[in-house]
């Protein structure tokens, strides 16, 4: 079977990505979908930021009522990315779905105000994630068609580090309301709730609505099997999205994504054991996700164009490699006051290295009528796999404590990736 | 006009609208909460004066009357709770005291973050200690001796990809400063056996009297205990089941707590457990109460509930410990009773 391997070295001459600015080597869609992102980002971390406090001090909340609405905060969004993914297909409509998701968020916002028990709290969380979910895969297939196979990884590299900007500045937004307003999460929500609407409407106005004529080459496309690509213009039936698990290459990067997801500590407990290896003030703690961002979001760019030149599994495994690298500095490394900040500079590297590479490297693999499908396909797999991880590390935790838990995660990890790297070489017999 | 420039024209009278109602939003908040801070026609009177921790047949409180005392701490009359109330400069989210010794739970706004701190204060409501603390105050005691004090915090974490929420408690030693910064270092000893687990969290601790016994909520896999620990032995021993936010009786022979009366509902009632017998008992208010009791005496706990039609404002209320009676407004726009 004919197989271009898409993560392979595009040969300088040729790429005119190299010779152009950066700024032109990004489809506009990908700018403006980076923009709805980071909109709505902003509206959604105003909201996470304060939710506890919220709970907490207003509602009056005790400790492990929210512990329920935990689970229903990070469970549907994997799922119903699923759903999303391949609506989003068979109606060949990207960005409809997607602003189905982004909308149904955004109404989600002003309803919490009403929302005074957790069983309506719960209810507004989960349809707020649940539009999440919708929109992941439409979007990311929108980026992944609006880039040429070359520039999958800086496109997706833009995206991820505008989402991760509003991601930061949501929570500054939310603070500086409460300041000025003390006890206003009423405002917070309704802000949020206009930010939200905005992102809405950058959607409907400057995303097209059909898909640009993709500028991917026909190679993506032949690479499929004969029983998956069916006439271009019939509907896209259920079938033929589960006949995508009988692509090799697909079946073999979502393999590869959950198996590398089974091993990945969730970002809550590598924060815990950073705190305790490291004794970081207890102020502090809250403010360690920031430097994981605040590293993702400089590099997002940069690593993704380097998922381009030097082959996107590649860098995939490259960034596992940089985790474990991070977990060894826990493990092992000596208290300084440069443990933080090198353990966040990895952990901040492996998403840059991992969470837009993975998709990018589907371009390859997935043909564009099946793409955001494919995409679901392998983001929901590696979710499961992460939460399957966080509850086996609280099982190890328990049994063995922090420490050999994560050492246990390290030499799953180093396994998996070992695994991964046989996998997911290129193969001699595509080229 | 070209589709592009309607489409800008759009957006901008689209971003002049929502930023307007955006800012009419806050400004309203804003404005609300300068009214918080002025004192309302009908309510209680409060006004400044000295208060300190060793008056006799007080009762303490967080003041949550509107007006420019509002959250600091406050006292009335034991035997005439609707007095006069006399305010302290100490601000606090939760407050407790016992034999001269107080401690003040704060929170305050920053630009990343909420920064919140425990306040150890003396008996003139002078700090002593400030200890950082890594989430949102919840409850805070102290022994009926004044050295031993506890708090709670929800810690929660937010970050690209998960969240989660969790609670931690201290205990200080107010005579060694000792601080054990998380009692999830004590050992448990469920059904007499050790027992381990990773997402164990403890919460509301009560002292008793001889400056080593103590009870306080454990929880893990979804079920609440009331646990008996003792200090010296850094070791916890589970009582009885479905028990949250204990506190003990004056006498020593009894907790009042709540209890949760559908599972995976925001509903509790109080009740009160014999030590003795394990007896239950419930108590006459029928309101659903999350909040860690308070005994006024050997036969009255006081506890805050919801006011009725006021987002994030409470009264207290007290009700006799023997299952009889009817609950009686205690004090109207308060929190946190502490009888000294």
């Amino acid at each position: 079977m004919y197989l271009t391997d898409r993560s392979a070295p595009v040969k300088a001459g040729t790429d005119p990505a190299r010779r152009r600015g950066p700024g032109r080597t990004v489809a506009p869609v990908v700018l403006v979908l980076g923009t709805v992102s980071l909109i709505t980002d902003i509206s959604s971390e105003m909201v996470t930021a304060v939710l506890p406090l919220y709970l907490v001090t207003t509602l009056g909340f005790s400790p492990l009522g929210f512990g329920t609405l935990d689970g229903v905060y990070n469970g549907v969004s994997a799922l119903v990315q699923l759903t999303g993914g391949h609506l989003a297909d068979r109606v060949r409509n990207h960005k409809l779905m997607a602003g189905l998701g982004y909308g149904l968020s955004a109404l989600c916002k002003p309803l919490l105000l009403l929302a005074g028990s957790i069983g309506t709290l719960g209810t507004v969380l989960a349809l707020d994630r649940t539009g999440k979910g919708l929109r992941t895969a439409p979007r990311d297939a929108m980026i992944s068609l609006s880039a040429p196979a070359a520039r999958q990884g800086r496109a997706f590299g833009v995206h991820r580090a505008m989402d991760t900007t509003g991601a930061m500045l949501g929570p500054l937004a939310a603070f500086l309301i409460l300041r000025a307003a003390v006890d206003g999460y009423d405002a917070v929500f309704g802000v949020s709730a206009c930010v939200a609407v905005l992102g809405v409407l950058v959607l409907v106005l400057f995303v097209p609505g059909r898909q640009p004529a993709p500028k991917t080459d026909e190679a993506a496309d032949e690479a499929v099997d004969e029983a998956v690509v069916a006439d271009g213009r019939q509907p896209v039936r259920v079938r033929e999205a589960l006949a995508l698990l009988r692509l090799p290459p697909l079946r073999a990067l979502a393999g590869c994504a959950a198996l590398l997801g089974l091993t990945t500590v969730s970002d809550a407990f590598v924060y815990l054991l950073l705190q305790r290896r490291a004794g970081i003030g207890e102020e502090w703690f809250p403010l360690l996700p920031l430097g994981t961002a605040a590293v993702f979001l400089l590099l997002a760019v940069p690593v993704g164009a380097l998922a381009d030149r030097i082959g996107r599994r590649t860098v995939f495994l490259t960034g596992h490699a940089v985790l474990l690298a991070g977990y060894a500095l826990l493990l092992w490394a000596p208290a300084t006051p440069a443990l933080p900040a090198a353990v966040l500079a990895l952990h901040g590297t492996f998403y840059a290295a991992t969470d837009g590479v993975l998709p990018a490297a589907l371009a390859a693999i997935v043909p564009d009528r099946l793409r955001a499908s494919g995409l679901a396909l392998v983001g929901t797999s590696q979710a499961l796999a992460r939460f399957c991880c966080s509850l086996a590390f609280g099982a190890a935790w328990t049994v063995w404590g922090d420490g050999p838990a994560l050492a246990g995660s390290a030499i799953g990890l180093l396994c998996c990736a070992g695994v991964a790297s046989i996998v997911l070489r290129p193969a001699e017999t595509t080229r | 006009m070209t589709s592009t420039r309607r489409r800008l024209l759009v957006l901008v009278a689209a971003v002049l609208v929502l930023a307007g109602v955006g800012t009419g939003v806050v400004l309203h908040a804003a404005a609300r909460a300068d009214r918080a801070n002025q004192p309302q026609a009908g309510g209680p009177a409060v006004g400044a004066g000295t208060l300190t921790l060793d008056q006799k047949s007080r009762l303490v409180f967080v003041n949550g009357a509107a007006g420019p005392h509002r959250t600091a701490v406050a006292s009335v009359p034991a035997t005439g709770p609707g007095g006069r109330r006399i305010a302290s400069d100490l601000k606090c989210a939760r407050f407790y005291a016992a034999a001269g010794t107080g401690v003040c739970l704060q929170s305050t706004t920053g630009v990343l973050k909420q920064s919140n701190s425990a306040l150890l204060v003396d008996a003139n409501l002078r700090t002593r200690h400030t200890f950082p603390l890594a989430g949102t105050p919840s409850r805070a005691r102290v022994s009926p001796s004044g050295n031993l004090v506890a708090w709670t915090v929800f810690v929660s974490g937010e970050s690209y990809s998960s969240a989660f929420f969790s609670t931690r408690t201290s205990i200080l030693d107010t005579r060694t400063m000792r601080l054990t910064p998380s009692l999830e270092t004590f050992t448990v000893l469920r059904d007499g056996k050790p027992y381990h687990a990773s997402d164990i969290n403890f919460w509301g601790v009560t002292f008793a009297s001889d400056d080593e016994t103590f009870y306080a909520t454990l929880n893990t896999s979804n079920k609440t205990y009331l646990v008996r620990g003792s200090l010296s032995r850094h070791t916890v021993t589970t009582l009885a089941e479905n028990v949250e936010c204990p506190s003990l009786s004056p006498d020593g022979t009894r907790v009042a707590f709540k209890k949760r009366i559908l599972s995976r509902t925001d509903l509790w009632h109080e009740y009160v457990l014999d030590l003795r017998t394990l007896k239950e008992t419930a108590l006459a208010e029928r309101h659903s109460v999350d909040d860690q009791a308070t005994w006024l005496d050997d036969h009255t706990v006081a506890y805050a509930l919801p006011a009725e039609g006021k987002v994030g404002r409470s009264d207290l209320w007290s009700v006799p410990a023997d299952g009889t009676g009817t609950p009686r407004l205690l004090i109207a726009g308060a929190s946190s009773p502490a009888p000294l």
